[in-house]
């Protein structure tokens, strides 16, 4: 971890603070002066299962309405965590403390949360509207109260009209929906979605998660999703925790944690990026290969050994003449294979005097027909030093 | 800020570890799980003691050290009841478990016609007693049997020696096939077909096939299935009464032991040889099992077998010879117990439906294996249910879940003989000397002793095994987190238990209090030393019959005891068959 | 069906039990000492075990019930039972009686299993050679009942009051199935000596001493008549014509009866009642004498003994039910005026051999275990 890094991203985590639900002014964020009373924070959390460590000194905070996201590929420890927080898992050291309240050794039903699992856990015997007032009838709610709630929740989640059915009768989104509304009925302080879209069909979810997205900001609740899935997670969060073996690896906002991975496996995990093997030679000076390449964002020492990273989005192709223009960080490299993605190219090539990496780049279908693409041809490909990482090789 | 580091990183020594707080319904959950355990264990394990230390006692209580064993080993009449009960144990099984593979091999993989029909008749041995199929085999092929006379004298004669291992082992293998025949359709119907089309674009002979792909995939159901055979007709007690004539086998030798010859330790000591081989056959298996790993994936393709017809019509031809077999050996046993006096007077009748004149008990008999059936129905998948829910959906408290398995998977390895006479040790005592002390307790159990209660806990027990095992994987298919959700919404586990986990879970639990219901009212084994004098029971009053000589009127109450189990299965089916109508609409998937 | 997903279950489960076992053996052992402790607990600790049997006084609810149900064991025949109990029901309807009825060797191991628990209130019609050995235990309360004197001496114990008192003597039969014997055109056996012969090889059944009666009494006859050698011999030939040994006595009979076997060695009213029954059987009374026992009654020791076991003895050897007995046997405890049934030797008394009860209780363990060591080795390989 980078110290010196932390100022930039604590300004691009104030994303969560433009919730409309919430007077973001009132808590004076924006400025640093004052910090808002997260909703949960989880202190130094630790949880091993016999000799395996599945989550090591864990901090977090969730402020209020914010809607965070647990990422990681899995085994990185993100349900573990989830668990924790509903107290369906016990932790092996460390505190949870929700609305001011230290709940770490509460029974989930103290707790004061709904929870939405991948499998719906709805009850199959029961229809909609049964599972939605499950938790109501237990509460000994009147059952007018009852009535009105259950039909509220359906309308909140679309499903006016469906309380009669089973859920074998209905689609995974709408199961997706009852389950939702199930969670909302005792209108907890906490919503827990796990990987709730990662059973649907590639088109539903992405409707859903437009939905889910938009209701937890209607409704301003407090939200932690799991997910492994980092499309998911950039649309739908307003930070974002990714985790790897048990580690938080970093925190910030969608974009935050896009641009400006914290080092290589957030780089690999969140989007594709393309890494070069170099030595630094001036402070912001990498060579790689036989070319050496300006890189402002360099933390390393010089002599050091590391790996530029830069997004293949970022690359510009340079035309002939554009070539001419640019004396820096411009690679010369042949095109070894182009993959046809329908809204373009995804071309693979190899940067002369380097035979080691790849570089990936993304081409639109009328650019690479500009080009005249194909496999041999050679590239010139910019590398803005803006854009250009470094991080430590391995 | 966000990403906060700890600035006083405190190691948090007030909590150690363990530290949820423990709530009311969390102590429920252990006080159940204490008492399942707990019942358990007086159930099965502590009964053991008494009898396997009543093997080092001679008949009037003095110490004797393996004096018993000695004896056994040094008695030649014992000794080769032992190697006569492995080799009953080992014939029945390879004959069993060769015809159950063969069976279910033309009922999952050929196209042969009538398969539904013999897959009801494949199962119809479980129902009947295996007494009283050894005295369905008296009436075929006994001296004056139909065959042997060759139908009365229309055919020619044919003896096949009936008395003697003969009759033991057609005996044994009848009543192991139908459980054979259960685990070999379960494993041939879990095979991958995409198995079978990749052996057949590879060039793979049909043989070639069969011992490459179609063995290994049913390699630990046939494992399993032999294992079970050789335990059934290893420790089985009533065919080898029958019709074992003087083939002395281990679990006749028991019951000589205690009941013909008063002596109690020398029967302990037999249990003990009877006992040992179970254990390892079971243990053996578990570790044989344990090494399994799913073969069939969730994405595995059912295969669906190609008409074949000149071997489609040769598996009808086996098929129909062995069903047809069954069907004559029940067929027989009615038939006899409707006539006069066979062979003389072939008339039809209801006299030996009369049992006034005969021992057992008579209809009082037959009323009480019906009540203590309902009884052991009820008790046990109550016990069964609660338990294998407190196993699979308890939190907490692992180690008891994992000894609570352990125990309820035990019975399994106990032969009835062995589990009714360490109940006869344990619970007819009014104190208990502990060993080694001078220490005597008061028997908190020897109330029940000689009710119908310890009739009820005894099979219960014996047969607890398979239904838990069967209530355990039901549950296993029930969401893991249900009881997850109904926490979160502040739903106490008993009610979601009984709102959601006993709906779900219904077929599975009628399945088990069929299953008790049946193997209640057909078995001799466990309660032949237990049942008390005021409560004759129908299967024991079948053993009695038989001792007197009186085959027909056995024949009858055999007949009576089929009809009841076959009546209780068909009406469980259109009972389960209304209720899917009835909840269809969440029971589609 | 249900076996079907059973079964499948048990294929498909992993048993995750066995190392769980040994990773929490000790938990385990820990578990199963600290429930052991709480039984301990709940059950009071007592170092006298007299104590404690004097302490719980009618504890046991196992015996049977109130006061007016009794519980009998018996070894009469079970066609005889309910011919015979008739009066008693008529005379004392109040009075339940729970019948175990078993061959007497199942009757007496039962008595001797429950010797610290006894369930039985009364045994009625059971050897006598097999109450000695309950006596020998102590396990019988000596008692007198109403009509004592009128029982002949020889068939009650000598002692007053007497440990236990005889209703008839029963003897060794043959029973023997005339139309298979046509059929196998054998001989009809007269006496022992006959069923030696080697045409009758297979032909025999005969009971088994160790769990019948009516099996013992037969073999200890033929060592009391013979001599202990020459007795042995004798069975040593039988042997070789046995075709099986019977768990009960009537078994045989009834075998022959079924053309089973066409000779089963029995007893006198089996024999008979299944000739009068129209099956064709031929009771033989062998020439040399038939072994022979007494049916006994006697009360059983136990904490609590019921008026109704008393009242129950006294109706056992009442003239009532004795004439009953005299229908069936020719030898009865209380002489009627009842006529020896058809189909006995007209001096039945004449047939009996010498008996000497307490040579083959005290001899009983020695006999069975040689005939066993004998027999039930050989038969085994002879079979297979």
């Amino acid at each position: 971890m980078n110290p010196s890094e932390q100022p930039a991203l604590a300004v691009t985590s104030l994303q969560p603070a433009t919730t409309p639900s919430r007077q973001t002014s009132a808590y004076g964020v924006v400025d640093g002066l004052a910090e808002p009373e997260p909703y949960l924070r989880i202190e130094d959390i630790n949880k091993s299962f016999g000799n395996f460590v599945a989550l090591k000194n864990i901090f977090l905070n969730v402020y209020p309405g914010e809607f965070v996201c647990l990422l990681g590929p899995s085994g990185c420890g993100k349900t573990t965590l989830l668990r924790i927080i509903a107290g369906l898992e016990e932790q092996t050291s460390g505190r949870v403390i929700q609305g001011g309240k230290n709940v770490s050794n509460l029974p989930p039903a103290q707790r004061d949360f709904g929870i939405v699992f991948q499998s719906y856990a709805l009850f199959p015997n029961l229809t909609a509207t049964q599972n939605v007032a499950y938790g109501l009838q237990n509460a000994k709610r009147p059952r007018a109260e009852i009535d009105r709630r259950v039909a509220e929740l359906l309308e909140t989640v679309g499903l006016t009209g469906m309380g009669q059915k089973y859920p074998s009768q209905m689609s995974g989104g709408q199961q997706q929906r009852v389950a939702l509304a199930r969670a909302l009925a005792l209108s907890p302080g906490l919503l827990l979605l796990d990987e709730p879209l990662s059973a649907l069909d590639a088109q539903v979810r992405v409707k859903l998660r437009t939905e889910i997205a938009s209701l937890q900001k209607r409704l301003g609740i407090t939200t932690v999703m799991v997910t492994h899935d980092q499309a998911e997670a950039l649309a739908m969060a307003d930070r974002i925790v990714v985790m790897d073996k048990g580690y938080i690896a970093q925190v910030g906002a969608p974009r935050a944690v896009y641009q400006h991975p914290r080092n290589p496996f957030v780089a690999n995990f969140i989007g594709v990026m393309n890494f070069l093997q170099g030595v630094v030679v001036a402070p912001d000076q990498v060579r790689c290969g036989n070319l050496v390449l300006l890189t402002p964002n360099n933390q390393a020492a010089v002599n050091q050994p590391v790996r530029i990273a830069i997004r293949p989005e970022d690359i510009r192709v340079l035309s002939v003449a554009e070539a001419q223009t640019h004396s820096q960080n411009v690679i010369s490299a042949e095109v070894q294979s182009m993959e046809y993605m329908g809204t373009g190219y995804l071309v693979t090539c190899a940067p002369d005097g380097n035979a080691k990496d790849q570089i990936t780049i993304d081409l639109s279908t009328f650019e690479s027909g500009a080009l005249g693409l194909e496999p041999g041809s050679t590239l010139r490909l910019y590398l803005p030093p803006d854009q250009v990482q470094v991080f430590a090789a391995e | 800020m966000t990403v906060t580091t700890p600035k006083f990183p405190t190691p948090n020594p007030l909590f150690p570890k363990r530290q949820q707080v423990v709530t009311r319904e969390d102590w429920l959950m252990r006080i159940l799980l204490g008492l399942g355990t707990l019942w358990l264990l007086v159930g099965v394990v502590l009964p053991l003691f008494p009898m396997i230390g009543r093997s080092f006692f001679d008949p009037n209580g003095n110490w004797i050290g393996l004096a018993n064993y000695v004896k056994y080993l040094t008695t030649p009449s014992l000794v080769s009841a032992f190697f006569n009960s492995f080799f009953i144990g080992a014939m029945s099984m390879m004959i069993a478990v060769g015809l159950a593979f063969l069976y279910a091999y033309a009922l999952t993989r050929t196209q042969m016609p009538g398969k539904l029909a013999f897959r009801v008749l494949g199962m119809l041995p479980l129902y009947i007693p295996p007494l009283a199929h050894a005295i369905g085999l008296i009436y075929l092929f006994g001296n004056k049997g139909l065959v042997t006379t060759g139908f009365l004298g229309v055919f020619p004669k044919w003896d096949i020696g009936l008395y003697g291992p003969v009759g033991i082992i057609i005996g044994e293998v009848l009543y192991c096939f139908p459980q054979a025949l259960v685990i070999m359709i379960t494993a041939l119907s879990l095979t991958d077909a995409r198995l079978y089309e990749a052996a057949e674009v590879l060039g793979s002979t049909p043989l070639k096939t069969f011992f490459t792909v179609t063995l290994p995939s049913v390699k630990y159901g046939l494992i399993s299935a032999l294992f079970v055979c050789f335990t059934l007709a290893f420790t089985d007690f009533g065919v080898p009464k029958v019709v074992g004539g003087n083939f002395n086998v281990l679990a006749t030798d028991i019951y000589k032991q205690v009941i013909g010859q008063q002596n109690f330790s020398m029967g302990a000591t037999v249990s003990v040889f009877l006992l040992v081989p179970t254990v390892i056959a079971f243990v053996v298996d578990r570790i044989i099992q344990r090494r399994q790993t799913a073969l069939v994936s969730a994405k595995a393709v059912p295969l669906q077998p190609k008409s074949h017809p000149p071997l489609d019509w040769l598996m009808f031809g086996f098929c129909a010879l062995v069903a047809g077999f069954t069907i004559a050996v029940l067929l027989v046993i009615i038939f006899a117990s409707l006539v006069k006096v066979w062979p003389y007077d072939l008339t039809l009748g209801f006299k030996n439906y009369d049992f006034s004149t005969v021992g057992g008990g008579g209809y009082r008999a037959f009323w009480n294996s019906i009540r203590m059936s309902f009884y052991t129905a009820i008790v046990g998948t109550v016990a069964v249910f609660m338990g294998a829910y407190l196993v699979e959906k308890g939190r907490g408290m692992k180690w008891l879940r994992s000894a609570n398995y352990f125990l309820s998977t035990l019975p399994l390895a106990l032969p009835g003989l062995v589990l009714g006479l360490s109940y006869v040790f344990f619970f007819n005592n009014k104190i208990w000397w502990i060993p080694f002390t001078k220490i005597a307790i008061y028997n908190p159990f020897n109330g029940i002793y000689g009710t119908m209660a310890i009739l009820v806990l005894c099979n219960v027990i014996h047969f607890y095994t398979v239904c838990f095992l069967t209530a355990n994987t039901a549950l296993k298919q029930i969401d893991p987190e249900f009881e997850a959700v109904s926490a979160s919404m502040r739903v106490p586990f008993y009610k979601t238990f009984w709102r959601v986990t006993v709906p779900l879970s219904l077929p599975a639990i009628l399945e088990i209090g069929i299953y008790y219901f049946v193997n209640a009212m057909i078995t001799i084994s466990a309660i032949v030393f237990l049942y008390p004098p005021s409560l004759p029971l129908a299967a024991v009053a079948i053993v009695n019959m038989d001792d007197a000589g009186d085959i027909a009127a056995a024949a009858a109450m055999s007949t009576l005891v089929v009809l009841t189990s076959i009546g209780v299965r068909i009406l469980y089916w259109l009972f389960t068959r209304g209720l899917q109508q009835r909840s269809q609409a969440w029971l589609q998937r | 069906m249900f076996a079907i997903k059973t079964m499948s279950i048990r294929l498909a489960h992993k048993p995750r039990f066995l190392s769980a076992l040994s990773k929490r053996w000790k938990t385990f052992t820990s578990l199963f000492l600290s429930s052991f402790a709480i039984v301990l607990l709940v059950t009071a600790c007592v170092a006298d075990p007299s104590q404690v049997q004097n302490a719980s006084p009618g504890a046991s609810t196992a015996a049977g019930g109130s006061a007016d149900s009794i519980t009998v064991y018996t070894a009469l025949e079970d066609d005889q039972i309910k011919e015979y109990l008739a009066s008693f029901q008529a005379k004392y309807p109040d009075i339940k009686v729970n019948i175990v009825r078993d061959s007497t060797g199942v009757i007496t191991a039962k008595l001797l299993a429950e010797k610290d628990n006894p369930q039985a209130d009364v045994v009625w019609g059971t050897a006598a050679s097999s109450l000695l050995v309950a006596d020998q235990q102590g396990m019988l309360e000596p008692y007198a009942p109403a009509g004592l004197d009128k029982v002949s001496e020889k068939l009650r114990d000598d002692r007053n009051p007497p440990h236990w008192v005889g209703i008839d003597a029963w003897m060794s039969a043959f029973c023997v199935n005339t139309a298979e014997l046509k059929e196998k055109n054998l001989p009809m056996p007269k006496s022992w000596a006959d069923l030696t012969k080697p045409e009758y090889k297979n032909q025999i059944v005969m009971s088994n001493p160790a769990s019948s009666g009516t099996g013992f009494l037969s073999v200890s006859a033929m060592l009391q008549m013979k001599g202990e050698q020459d007795g042995w011999k004798y069975l040593d030939g039988l042997h070789q014509n046995v075709a099986q040994y019977m768990h009960s006595g009537s078994r045989p009979c009834k075998a022959a009866g079924a053309g089973e076997y066409p000779i089963g060695i029995s007893f006198d009213y089996r024999a008979v009642k299944q000739k009068n029954d129209g099956e064709p059987i031929e009771p033989v009374f062998p020439t040399e004498g038939s072994g022979w026992d007494i049916e006994a009654n006697a009360l059983v020791k136990k904490t609590t003994i019921k008026p109704a076991a008393k009242t129950f003895l006294d109706w056992a050897i009442s003239e009532d039910v004795s004439k009953k007995y005299a229908e069936n046997f020719a030898v009865t405890a209380i002489k009627t005026d009842v006529p020896i049934p058809k189909g006995y030797p007209a001096d039945p008394l004449k047939q009996l051999a010498k008996n000497d009860f307490n040579w083959a209780a005290s001899n009983r363990d020695r006999i069975l275990e040689e005939w066993t060591k004998r027999y039930d080795t050989k038969s085994a390989p002879k079979e297979g």
